[in-house]
């Protein structure tokens, strides 16, 4: 579906063809670009082409949109503008919007996100393991609701969302920083196909675009303009994820973070939001809770609560494998001997009471 | 006049034999070498001639030549010094030739005519054995170590000059005891297991390591014990046979670290983590044995395993597989022995901080984990976690018995004696040591068993050789417990030791 009116797409085109030069412009701390991004065309011209206007002219005068229109129906790309019904509503308050939205994957996405709110789901790329747990919990808890999940495709936090909300058969939207076909970082090769196959990539940028420093706050916009909730589940301070919610602070949104440890460097950012009164969440119940009232529509279990099982011996290790980190321990606990232990260990993992952690230990099985 | 006396050199840890033929001839007096010999052996001309005259022998004015055959094989070391000054004697008529005919000589001179003790003369004197001499005549110091070896006659030699008197029939030398340790001599103790408290559960994974012969994996946080409990593998292990201590003594004759005593356990080598690959499995360019050589029939302990070269690590593979290594040097190959139990111990992650203050990202603990992943690993049949030990439990505490190493030992050896009986025939010693094929058709599974193996496959993620790994670990433990068939238990506890992690990475 193109449904791009020609200003707007020349507009898209010229940010496109700007985009070193912002780079150039944004040196050092200033790292948004929003207000340059909401100037009209000869103001942008004037404050970020500089003495490259004439080649800026030339290239708009250059510019033969319906063969664009083409190469992008072409390529199987989704493009709307501002002025296009389908173009999300929520997008429509930002100060800057962006102009046009280039997007892959599955276009009845858009209709998705008119009717239903979605969420994003940000985090830092330098995740935990509890992170990494928590943002793919919530991300398969809203994906299984029905709840779109945005995110960033970034490693960490992102991408770990986008996962969950893939496993949970829900809609995944990630927002890139480049053109929605550039797959950036190039580990998520996989990620962004099945992204792709379920949901949408959408960016303001055309296609082939590589991504700058700039265009990653830059698009941090689109995240919280698109969504009605904004997760914070892992953020140094300063960092991204912090833009974003302060994005979704400045449009009116909720913003809401997971607790984490106090002494841990990447739960700064997100007990900080918690101290400024950001909701907290735990769980997928309380995004649900905060989007649509409390106890209004609740997150379908993934699996029955597995029984507890009749052996006294295995109950016994299976309760003491949720106080002690080790067999050892385990052992201690319940006054078995290691082989006798070890063989309920092994006994409840393969009837699926407990499962493995990385590199030893065991935990309860997720219900 | 020609004369030719046998001696052996080591050719990795094996013998290889070389003659020594001395030819003198009247010309003007020098003394050549032939025979590719290395330093070592063309400054041997000196000792010879000081040791000859210091010893009251003549040195012959004379056009001297000697040669040592093979000659396209390359020569190092002393120890031919002894065999090119008797072949000297018997050449200018000053000793019986006909005398050392049965004879084969190992020994490095002092330049007053005393024999200095030299590397492998073990392995010289199992080398003599086989090529059918009847005597085999060594310094000294080396006597004892030559002894261990059955069917020679091995004289001890204390000078040059005696030697001489021995061959014309003036002396004789005593008889030489074999260096075998006193059976009413105490045994060294070595590390007892008893001597660790708590850690029942890396107890329990050693035991089993050493009934089935399987390689093992520790983590755990630094200080926790994993090196306390890595040494005291080979005490449980079963006492090495006669031919493996005479293997054992054989590597470490070679490589110059023994005592000259038949061994009487086995060893333990932990090499440090920045060792290169040929320091791990042998090389160089008079190819030596490496630590796994070195550890042969007894343990290789690599403490951080992360921490190893990949190329280090990697190298194992071979030796792992076949339980020999194999290194080409010029035109010809060397064969090392190579059969040890690895245990290797790393860290739950990189930072090595308890669960609940760790700072690792999911990414640094991937990279950590992959460093990790490798031929080495796809070896290990059993993990288990060593956390430290409460301090309660360390200073006092209720004072269990603590089983002794010996109790231990005594159930391995009754586990590898049923192993033995099972797997007669196959040319494998061990359950550790059994191949894919060899472990579906060894370990045969109830009906009921099987069918639970099969069901676990969708909750657990085993690859094929993880669920072999799992049938030869349970197959131990039902060894252990004296059983012929497996029961689910053995198959439960086998699963609590496996590491998954690893093959979830691969995958």
């Amino acid at each position: 579906m193109i449904d791009s009116c020609t200003s707007c797409l020349r507009r898209a085109f010229l940010v496109a063809h700007l985009a070193p030069r912002i780079a150039g412009l944004l040196g050092g701390r200033e790292r948004r670009a929003s207000g340059l991004l909401a100037l009209p065309e000869d103001e942008l011209l004037a404050a970020a082409a500089g003495e490259g206007v004439e080649a800026a002219v030339e290239f708009l005068e250059a510019l033969d949109t319906e063969d664009e229109r083409e190469r992008l129906s072409a390529g199987g790309f989704s493009v709307l503008c501002t002025h296009a019904t389908a173009y999300p509503p929520l997008l429509r308050q930002l100060t800057d919007p962006p102009a046009v939205l280039f997007a892959a994957g599955r276009e009845e996405t858009f209709a998705v996100l008119r009717e239903d709110p979605a969420v994003a789901v940000v985090g830092t790329r330098q995740a935990s393991p509890y992170g990494t747990e928590v943002a793919y919990a919530i991300g398969r808890g809203l994906g299984a609701c029905g709840v779109p999940v945005v995110s960033g495709l970034a490693l960490g936090i992102d991408g770990t969302a986008h996962r969950g909300c893939l496993d949970g058969g829900g809609v995944p939207v990630a927002v890139v920083a480049c053109g929605p076909d550039v797959v950036y970082p190039r580990r998520h090769r996989g990620l962004h196909g099945h992204v792709c196959g379920s949901g949408l990539v959408l960016s303001e940028l055309p296609p082939g675009t590589e991504p700058y420093r700039w265009s990653f706050p830059a698009r941090n916009r689109i995240m919280a303009g698109l969504a009605r909730l904004t997760l914070v589940v892992e953020a140094a301070d300063p960092s991204g994820s912090l833009i974003t919610a302060d994005f979704a602070k400045d449009l009116g949104r909720c913003v809401a973070a997971v607790p984490g440890r106090v002494t841990s460097s990447v739960a700064q950012g997100t007990n900080g939001l918690l101290k400024e009164g950001a909701a907290a969440i735990t769980g997928t119940d309380d995004v649900l809770d905060e989007l649509f009232g409390v106890g209004v529509r609740r997150a379908p279990r993934a699996r029955a609560a597995p029984s507890v099982p009749d052996d006294p011996l295995l109950r016994g290790v299976l309760d003491a494998a949720d106080r002690c980190s080790s067999v050892e321990a385990i052992a201690r606990a319940t006054g078995r001997s290691a082989a006798q232990t070890r063989a309920a260990l092994g006994r409840l993992e393969a009837d699926g009471y407990l499962v493995r952690r990385d590199l030893g230990g065991w935990e309860r099985a997720a219900c | 006049m020609l004369a030719a006396v046998a001696t052996f050199t080591l050719d990795g840890v094996h013998a290889q034999e070389v003659t020594v033929e001395v030819d003198v001839r009247r010309g003007l007096p020098t003394f050549t070498l032939v025979g590719l010999p290395d330093r070592a052996i063309r400054e041997s001309r000196e000792r010879v001639r000081a040791a000859l005259l210091n010893s009251g022998l003549d040195f012959p004015q004379k056009r001297l030549t000697v040669n040592l055959a093979p000659a396209h094989v390359r020569k190092a070391g002393p120890s031919f010094d002894l065999a090119i000054a008797v072949g000297l004697l018997a050449a200018s008529a000053q000793v019986p030739p006909e005398q050392l005919e049965d004879c084969a000589l190992v020994g490095e001179l002092s330049l007053s005519g005393e024999l200095r003790p030299v590397r492998g003369t073990l392995t010289a004197a199992l080398g003599a054995r086989r090529a059918g001499y009847g005597r085999v005549l060594v310094p000294e110091a080396n006597a004892a170590e030559a002894a261990l070896v059955e069917g020679i006659d091995v004289s001890a030699i204390p000078t040059l000059a005696r030697l001489a008197d021995l061959l014309h029939g003036r002396w004789t030398p005593g008889a030489v005891r074999p260096a075998v340790a006193d059976p009413d001599e105490a045994r060294p103790e070595g590390p007892d297991l008893a001597d660790v408290r708590g850690q029942e559960d890396a107890k329990r994974a050693l035991e089993i390591a050493a009934a089935g012969g399987h390689n093992l994996l520790m983590i755990g946080p630094p200080g926790a014990g994993k090196t306390m409990l890595a040494r005291r593998l080979p005490g449980i292990l079963p006492p090495p046979s006669f031919e493996e201590a005479l293997e054992i003594t054989q590597v470490h004759s070679a490589a110059g670290i023994g005592n000259g005593r038949l061994a009487t356990e086995r060893p333990f080598r932990a090499p440090h983590h920045t060792i290169s690959p040929q320091g791990l499995v042998g090389g160089g360019a008079r190819p030596m044995p490496g630590e796994i050589t070195l550890a042969h029939r007894g343990v290789l302990f690599l403490d951080e395993l992360p921490e190893f070269a990949r190329a280090a690590v990697d190298a194992l593979r071979q030796p792992l597989e076949e339980g020999s290594v194999e290194i080409m040097r010029g035109q010809r190959t060397l064969d090392f022995p190579a059969n040890a139990i690895v245990v290797a111990a790393c860290n739950r992650c990189p930072c090595a901080r308890p669960p609940d203050s760790c700072s690792c990202t999911t990414v640094e603990l991937a990279r950590y984990q992959r460093r990790l992943s490798g031929p080495l690993v796809d070896r290990i049949d059993l993990v288990c976690q060593v956390e430290p030990v409460p301090t309660v439990e360390l200073v006092g505490g209720p004072n269990e018995r603590r089983a002794r190493s010996a109790e231990v030992r005594a159930r391995v050896v009754a586990a590898r004696m049923r192993q033995l009986a099972r797997l007669a025939g196959t040319g494998v010693l061990c359950n550790g040591d059994m191949d894919g094929r060899l472990t579906r058709r060894q370990v045969p599974l109830e009906a009921s068993i099987a069918g639970r193996l099969l069901a676990v496959r969708d909750r657990i993620p085993l690859s094929g050789r993880g669920h072999d790994r799992v049938l030869r670990v349970a197959r131990t433990i039902s060894d252990l417990e004296g059983r012929d068939l497996l029961e689910e238990s053995d198959v439960d506890e086998a699963l609590s030791y496996r590491l998954d992690s690893w093959e979830r990475i691969a995958a």
